[in-house]
Parts: structure tokens; C-alpha cells; sequence
């Protein structure tokens, strides 16, 4: 998995080689104490998304929970029925926006996990077909993600859910057709300079299966950069559905997600009622965040030029 | 090069045809607009009255040939809710959006390029990493929630600037333009900043990383040892040097921000034409959203084709041959 079976190690890492891949590659990331901040930020937020049905105060999405005379309250404020305090204010249906946003991260977070793994799986298919077939493969399929790579992915995705219409299922297609591309180059690119390595040919001397190599020994050694590039994506990935979402052209409103709780609170935002829009904005920049500061260490680790 | 610029010229406008086709087939299999249209309670000779009128009845294929022949003569279709051209409509709000665009743009230019040589200069200083971590924040910030957040603070809070609209313009050149009037910049200050700060983090980190490399090659090296002062080899040997790649992301990224201003102009009720997109598609204005895709995909694969040949054209070491057959 680690770069450290593609390198030839020099004589002055040996200390280091001699640990095992896992450790160093651990111990490098740890150097960045920003990168282990956002690292335990992310952990923390992952946990909150997963947690969320027992952490939350509340329901959201239960609208028998929900009681219309406490909506629109600044944070702190207590519920006229129950006497509970909602710690960051409700929204104009009375929805507790803590609850609001534990949940939203959940669908905020497996949306943009969803989409990057489908497209990982289908650009990296592609990619490492493009790079080992070569020829009119590799031509067809480099030159659509090129024409694609050439637009914005808010374009695309625009022009996507303009004709599909919205859900998740189609917000998941519209974000998989955005980043399958960048895969596909990345893997393409990366296995183009693996397969002209010694360790290949040793593996083709001994006559493996094609499939073999491909999948034992070449893909193994082109993850680092998908690695980076994955982590990278899940970010955009969210942030792209939160804008779209905010937009009305995303999710449905009946499970929001951050970007629409987002949305829902910009119409009272001019009346001075910040925290419908704030606190959700707030949490999906840490995700955004601690997901960019993991993926900065990891390309800083991950990159052989840089190796010190 | 007339090879190559000929060549580059027959793909675009092979992806062009491509892109009105996928358009149009995506956009017309949307929705009934009919539906939309007319009275709820209108019979069904009514129903069929407006679908005939709309040319909805054709087959798939004659409403594309329609389209097309249409398209080539700069019409496409009325806009089923304002009835007038629908090209006429998205020309008629691009200079906004484009006013818009070139202001952030120059926003990001005038900030990014500074910061990203100072942090690549100065890579471990707290000033190189402050600006490292400044730039990280702009990446990660989601461009509308911070369009809210500049709304809350310097309209609703602080009160010193508007939250929407284009404010008093003035004609210039035929057009509407807010830059030249104090209201117009006024109105234009935040939306502005608001689509500069993801170009502005970007130019930054491309900045800084071109610095970083650059000062590693040879060629700064020995103009070290020749003894040059270091503002000449900052100024003439790197910045020269890393001026391509910059060049050619400011060129790539302009037809981003032209997208992008679909989230920022939504936010501030700024009066472009990706305000009116969202509104279109909210209201299945199918003839406006294929205009409004079509224009700017033209304006894409105008850049995108003049930033190669220009690219092409300024590099020497990009063989225009190998530049053909690699991309």
C-alpha cells in the first residue's frame, strides 16, 4: 500500500524502511500537528454522523416532534411546551438545529462518500484500462474525460440536474459523473509511469495472469496519488452538494442536508436571524476543513519528490 | 501552428455540436411545460392548442432540426415564460455576469499572485504559513455560505454595504455596467469578493508552488552565484518562469467563474444570467436553460481553444505535434 514498495530506499533511510511501511507512513503524518488537528476534527465529526439518531435532542425529520410555537428561536432560548433549551436556536418549522445539523452531516457526509467510492471504482476501472491497453482505449477514454475535465463540475452538475431533476439518487449520479474523470487521468498517468518499472517485468518474466499484475501489482502502486486525489474529492463532493442543494437543485427538502438547512435559513437572514443559515454553514466548513488538512499532509507524505 | 490551430479549431466545434445535442436531448426530456403553461383547468383541445403552438407535437428529432437550423441563425426558441428570444434574454444579463466575473477575477490576480510569492519565498515563516492556512480556509469555504456570511456582517450587522441588486449603472459602450458609479461599486464590492476567494486561494497555492520549484532549478541558482540581487532573480528569473502555468489557469479558470457566478449571483440577487438559469429551471423555461447552456459552453470552448493556441504559441518547449496527440 505504501510507496515504500515502489522507491528503491536510499542508504540513509534505512532506519526508517526498516519499520514497518504502516508506522513510518504514520509517523510521517503525525509530524503536521495541524494535519492531526484536522485529522481528530474529521474522527469527531464522523462519529457525531454516525451517532446522530442518539446524540440528537430530537428528531427533525419527525414532525410530531416539532412544535410550530417554538420556531425561529435565537439559541439558548427554552421550548415553551417541554422547557428544554435549544442550544443553537430552532428553524421556522421549530426544528432544533442541533438536531438539524447531526443529521444533515450524516447525509452531507454519505452522499459525498457515496459518490467519490463510485466514482473511484469507475475512473480507476477505466483509467488503469486506458493505460494498459493503450491505443484506441486509451484514446476514446482520455479524450471524454478531457472534453469533461475542460467544464467546471458545477457546470456539468447544473446541466445534469437541470434535466434529471432532483433526489439523491440522482445528486449521487450527477457528482459520480463530475469526478470519475479525475480518477481515470490520475490512475492513467500514474500507471503509465509503473508499468515501465523493473518489478512489472520481474512479474512478467515470471508469467502471472494479466489480471494479476494488474490488480497485485500495478494498481497497489498507483494508490498513493488516488489516495490524495480521493481525499480531496470527498470535500468537493460535499461541498458541491451543499451548493447545489442551496440552490434547489439537490436533495429534497423532506431529509435536508446541510446545504439545505443552509438554504432554509437565508430567507431570514436579512431579519437579523442568523443562526438558521450560521451554525449549519459552520459545520460543513469543519468537515470541508479537516477533510483539506488531512488530504494536505497526505500529499506532503504520499509524494516521492518530496521525500526528505 | 495553422496546422495545429485549424486542427484544435474542427475539435472544438465538433465538442460544441456534441454539447448542443446532449443539451437539448437532456433539457427537452424534462417535464411537461404544457403542464406549466396552461390554466390547470383548461380542457384537453386547450392542452394539445398550446402543445401544437410550442411545437412540442413534432417528432423528437424535427424539434432538434428545428432547434438547430434555429441555432445556426442566432435564434433559439422563446422563452415559454417572458416570450420574447431566449438568446436575447441571456444577452441581455451576460454583461452582468461578466462584469461580475472580470471583477473577481481582478480581485484574485491583484491579491493571489503577491501572497503566493511570499509564501513561496518564505515557506516556513509564520507569514508563509499563515498564508498557507488562509489559503486552505478559502479552499474549504463553501462560496455561498460565505456570500451569507459577507451579508451578515456588512449588510445586516455593520450596514454598510447592500445585500442585493446591481445598483445605479451607467452606459458604457451600449451596455449597463455598476463599476463606474460609487452605488454600482458599492452593490458590486461583495459579490465581487464572494466569487474571488476560491481564484484567490487557487492562485496563491499555484503561485507558491511554481516559486518553490523554481527557486530549486539551476537557472536561479547560478543567477544566485553570478551574484544578481535578489529582487532580480526573484522578479525576471522566477516570476518569468512561473508566469506560463499562471497565465494559462487565469485563462481556464475565467470560464469557472462565469459558472460559479450561477451561487453568487442566487445569493446577492445579483441581475446576470445565472440568476435567470436558476430561475429557469425552477420554472422548466426549457428554450432559456438550452440558451444559457449553449452560450456558455461556447464561451468554454472559445477560452479553452485560444489558451491552447496561445499556450501553444508562448512555450517553447510545448511541441505543437506531441501537444495534439497527448491531450
Amino acid at each position: 500500500m505504501n510507496s515504500a514498495a515502489g522507491d528503491t530506499p536510499l542508504v540513509t533511510e534505512a532506519p526508517a524502511a526498516a519499520r514497518s511501511p504502516w508506522r513510518r507512513f504514520a509517523s510521517e503524518f503525525a509530524e503536521s500537528r495541524i494535519a492531526m488537528a484536522g485529522l481528530l476534527l474529521l474522527a469527531a465529526i464522523v462519529v457525531v454522523a454516525i451517532a446522530a439518531p442518539w446524540l440528537s435532542p430530537q428528531n427533525p425529520y419527525d414532525l410530531a416532534q416539532l412544535d410550530v410555537l417554538d420556531s425561529k428561536l435565537a439559541p439558548g432560548e427554552h421550548s415553551s411546551s417541554t422547557g428544554k433549551p435549544y442550544w443553537l436556536g430552532t428553524d421556522d418549522q421549530g426544528r432544533d438545529m442541533l438536531s438539524g445539523i447531526f443529521y444533515g452531516l450524516r447525509i452531507s457526509l454519505s452522499v459525498g462518500i457515496a459518490s467519490t467510492a463510485i466514482a473511484l471504482a469507475i475512473g480507476l476501472v477505466l483509467g488503469l484500462a486506458a493505460a494498459y491497453f493503450e491505443g484506441w482505449v486509451d484514446t476514446a477514454i482520455m479524450r471524454v474525460a478531457d472534453i469533461q475535465l475542460s467544464f467546471p463540475a458545477i457546470l456539468i452538475a447544473l446541466i445534469l440536474l437541470a434535466m434529471m431533476g432532483q433526489g439523491t439518487g440522482k445528486i449521487i449520479a450527477a457528482l459520480v459523473t463530475v469526478q470519475w474523470a479525475y480518477y481515470a487521468r490520475t490512475v492513467r498517468s500514474a500507471a503509465l509511469v509503473e508499468r515501465r518499472k523493473e518489478y512489472i517485468e520481474a512479474a512478467r518474466a515470471l508469467a502471472l495472469s494479466q489480471p494479476r499484475i494488474l490488480f497485485r501489482h500495478l494498481l497497489p502502486n498507483c494508490l498513493p496519488p488516488l489516495i490524495v486525489v480521493a481525499t480531496v474529492q470527498v470535500a468537493h463532493a460535499i461541498s458541491l452538494e451543499a451548493t447545489l442543494s442551496f440552490l434547489g437543485l439537490g436533495l429534497p427538502i423532506t431529509e435536508p442536508s446541510l446545504g439545505l438547512l443552509i438554504a432554509n435559513g437565508f430567507q431570514y437572514l436579512l431579519s437579523g436571524k442568523y443562526w438558521i443559515s450560521f451554525y449549519p454553514g459552520l459545520a460543513l466548513l469543519a468537515t470541508i476543513v479537516s477533510i483539506n488538512l488531512v488530504a494536505d499532509q497526505l500529499r506532503d507524505v504520499l509524494n516521492p519528490r518530496l521525500k526528505r | 501552428m495553422l496546422a495545429f490551430t485549424l486542427r484544435r479549431l474542427g475539435q472544438s466545434l465538433l465538442v460544441l455540436v456534441v454539447m448542443s445535442f446532449l443539451v437539448f436531448v437532456g433539457v427537452y426530456a424534462i417535464g411537461n411545460p404544457v403542464e406549466l403553461l396552461v390554466n390547470p383547468q383548461a380542457d384537453e383541445v386547450e392542452r394539445l392548442r398550446a402543445t401544437a403552438a410550442l411545437g412540442l407535437d413534432k417528432p423528437f428529432l424535427e424539434q432538434y432540426a428545428t432547434f438547430l437550423r434555429g441555432a445556426l441563425h442566432g435564434d433559439l426558441g422563446r422563452s415559454f415564460v417572458y416570450n420574447v428570444p431566449a438568446i436575447q434574454l441571456i444577452l441581455d444579463k451576460l454583461p452582468a455576469t461578466l462584469e461580475l466575473a472580470g471583477a473577481a477575477m481582478l480581485v484574485a490576480m491583484a491579491l493571489g499572485i503577491p501572497l503566493g510569492l511570499v509564501a513561496g519565498l518564505k515557506p516556513t515563516s509564520w507569514i508563509g504559513r499563515t498564508i498557507m492556512a488562509g489559503s486552505i480556509l478559502g479552499f474549504s469555504l463553501p462560496t455561498f455560505w460565505v456570500g451569507l456570511v459577507l451579508i451578515m456582517l456588512f449588510s445586516v450587522h455593520l450596514g454598510w454595504l447592500p445585500p442585493n441588486g446591481r445598483g445605479q449603472t451607467v452606459v458604457l459602450l451600449g451596455v449597463p455596467v455598476s463599476f463606474l458609479t460609487l452605488d454600482g461599486l458599492r452593490h458590486l464590492a461583495m459579490p465581487a469578493a464572494n466569487l474571488a476567494i476560491f481564484k484567490l486561494s487557487l492562485l496563491v497555492r499555484l503561485t507558491r508552488a511554481g516559486t518553490r520549484e523554481a527557486l530549486l532549478q539551476d537557472y536561479v541558482k547560478f543567477a544566485r552565484a553570478k551574484g544578481l540581487p535578489p529582487r532580480r532573480v526573484i522578479g525576471v528569473h522566477v516570476l518569468k518562469n512561473i508566469m506560463i502555468p499562471i497565465v494559462t489557469v487565469i485563462g481556464l479558470e475565467l470560464g469557472s467563474v462565469i459558472a460559479f457566478a450561477v451561487v453568487t449571483e442566487s445569493i446577492f440577487a445579483w441581475p446576470g444570467s445565472g440568476k435567470l438559469l436558476i430561475d429557469s429551471i425552477n420554472q422548466l423555461d426549457r428554450p432559456v436553460i438550452v440558451a444559457y447552456l449553449l452560450v456558455t459552453v461556447t464561451i468554454f470552448i472559445a477560452i479553452n481553444f485560444v489558451v491552447d493556441v496561445l499556450y501553444s504559441a508562448l512555450d517553447p518547449r510545448v511541441s505543437l505535434g506531441a501537444a495534439a496527440s497527448a491531450h
